[in-house]
């Protein structure tokens, strides 16, 4: 049995959720592969050949690759995934896109955001918003996976796998790239950070969301969410969004400010080590989930946080 | 240009589901039922394309129990030209729709092809993927936004880090983001004349799909309850305990 795992990477280097997505490969037992598909994507195959428990990377390079287009993967994928047991990538935006095309190409169900692993045909899954957890069996000759990466730590480093390069195929021509607009941050990436600070309606404004969030994520470290209210009043952009449509986030500590905490946000961060809230509406659904409430106005109680933690 | 719009009837999304007591599945019985909210999202841009000259006709699907009626006549409410209802009782899963949604489409040869993202029910994010595969068409997923332009459709896409523009050849399948539109509201003429609107039906084995699941679901159970929070009385106190107690600053 081997496993085949989709690596996500920008050419040069290897995005973290790859190494979440190699530990839950590494937990079906089995020799691990990793694709690597790009355009001068050598450094993100070196960088695939070090992770803990890949054997082997497998290197796809053409010009049409530089950009992951399901259109032009999914043939690559599903060439490969014969031979193998299970196919995995992280449950990101895409890894979403991907692989249920690949799924259906193969006339196997896909599993999406899977959160444990039970056996090699048994998988655990949220479903309604995170509110019920599924087990779920697969009867196919080869399952196709997302796995949701706050589910399983990164692996670590480890011996030299071999790198293969195999052909990239051809460019169905269907779909091509045209731009990205990407949000610039010096501060740790939301999936990955270990403390998030998040804003909801309740900052009022875009200014202010900026105003007073910035200085306590700069003090701690920390990501900045925001919840669905405060992206679609234009307060944070899109990619802000922590909720059951945006990203799940499970840092080590999470605080939720002026965020009242409706099921489809919760969602998204419920699984967070230690959740503060600070809130001024004693009543806010967010309340129910915090390790630590405090009832303040956030504009009055977020400064006198940044005080405290420069004492 | 023809549109294909795929709509779901799901639990009400302010709804907090149970588990059923014997752990075999979640309890939806009596619970208020509505159009999954990407799905009316995605009728809206169908209908908005129209509204626009670049759409002539807008046909909606929904696939499952007879009650899937309501959902497609909300459509038409909104704007749909008319409606088709696969009805089964069967489990359906993301595949078998894509595959009863390709046969649909190969009757109707739309254009286009828009479905919401996902469906806040199984959360699964498959269906629009998977029906591109089988009909080997480009996709557009977690659209934001769509414009048609020279015989071709650009698509912005949610993307993790920001947003990202792909231009795909039509036929083509969009599935739909939060922030593509705002639905309109649904007005009572128009949910009269939609009464008058066609609703056809046809059967899975119409469509010649064996809709049978292909994942077991074994059980289904609450997530583990968080332990109680406490409220603390002042800033100062908070830091301290997250220092002192939580010990992750």
């Amino acid at each position: 049995m081997s496993i085949l795992v989709i690596a996500e990477h920008d050419n040069a280097s290897l995005k973290a959720a790859t190494l979440n997505t190699v530990t839950a490969a590494a937990k079906l037992g089995g020799d691990i592969h990793v694709l690597v598909a790009g355009h001068n994507a050598g450094a993100a195959a070196q960088a695939a050949a070090k992770v803990a428990g890949v054997s082997k990377v497998l290197l796809a390079e053409a010009a049409h690759l530089a950009h992951p287009l399901a259109e032009n993967l999914a043939p690559i994928v599903v060439e490969l995934a014969r031979g193998y047991s299970h196919v995995l990538a992280p449950a990101t935006t895409q890894g979403k896109n991907l692989l249920p095309r690949v799924a259906a190409l193969l006339d196997v169900a896909q599993i999406s955001d899977v959160i444990a692993i039970e056996s090699a045909d048994t998988f655990v899954r949220p479903i309604y918003a995170g509110n019920v957890i599924a087990t779920v069996q697969s009867s196919d000759a080869i399952k196709v996976l997302t796995v949701r990466t706050t589910a399983f730590d990164a692996a670590g480093d480890g011996a030299a796998a071999t790198i293969d390069n195999i052909a990239g195929g051809s460019d169905t021509g269907v779909s091509r790239f045209v731009s990205a607009e990407l949000t610039k941050s010096s501060r740790p990436e939301l999936g990955a950070a270990k403390i998030v600070v998040s804003g909801g309606r309740a900052l009022a404004s875009s200014e202010q969301f900026h105003a007073v969030l910035e200085p306590l994520a700069d003090k701690l470290g920390a990501a900045i969410g925001a919840s669905r209210a405060a992206v679609d009043a234009g307060y944070a952009p899109n990619d802000y969004q922590v909720g059951q449509t945006g990203k799940i986030v499970a840092p080590q500590l999470y605080i939720a400010v002026g965020i009242s905490g409706a099921i489809q946000h919760l969602a998204g961060m419920k699984d967070s080590k230690v959740i503060v809230a600070i809130n001024k509406d004693e009543e806010a659904p967010i309340f129910q989930v915090a390790d630590y409430a405090l009832v303040a106005d956030l504009f009055t109680a977020v400064p006198e946080l940044i005080a405290e933690l420069n004492k | 240009m023809k549109i294909l719009v795929a709509v779901k009837r799901v639990v009400d999304y302010n709804v907090k589901v149970r588990v059923k007591a014997d752990g075999s599945d979640v309890d939806i019985a009596n619970v208020k039922m509505s159009m999954n909210p990407f799905d009316e999202i995605a009728v809206e841009e169908a209908v908005r394309l129209k509204e626009a000259g670049k759409a002539t006709e807008i046909v909606v699907v929904s696939l499952g129990i007879k009650q899937c009626e309501e959902t497609l006549r909300t459509a038409l409410a909104m704007g749909a030209d008319r409606a088709i209802h696969v009805e089964t009782d069967a489990v359906l899963q993301p595949l078998a729709v894509a595959k009863l949604l390709r046969a649909v489409a190969d009757k109707e040869q739309p254009q286009l092809i828009i479905l919401g993202k996902q469906a806040i029910d199984d959360d699964a994010n498959q269906t629009g993927q998977m029906l591109a595969a089988l009909m080997n068409l480009p996709q557009g997923t977690f659209a934001s936004k769509v414009e048609l332009a020279d015989g071709r459709l650009n698509v912005t896409r949610e993307i993790d880090g920001g947003l990202e523009t792909v231009s795909l050849s039509l036929p083509a399948i969009v599935t739909t983001d939060l922030r593509l539109n705002e639905p309109r509201y649904v007005k009572l003429p128009n949910i009269m004349a939609a009464k008058k609107k066609p609703l056809d039906k046809v059967s899975p084995a119409d469509l010649g799909v064996d809709p049978a699941p292909r994942l077991k679901q074994l059980k289904v159970s609450e997530p583990p309850v968080r332990k109680a929070g406490i409220k603390v009385g002042s800033v100062a106190e908070l830091v301290a305990k997250l220092k002192n107690e939580a010990k992750v600053i």
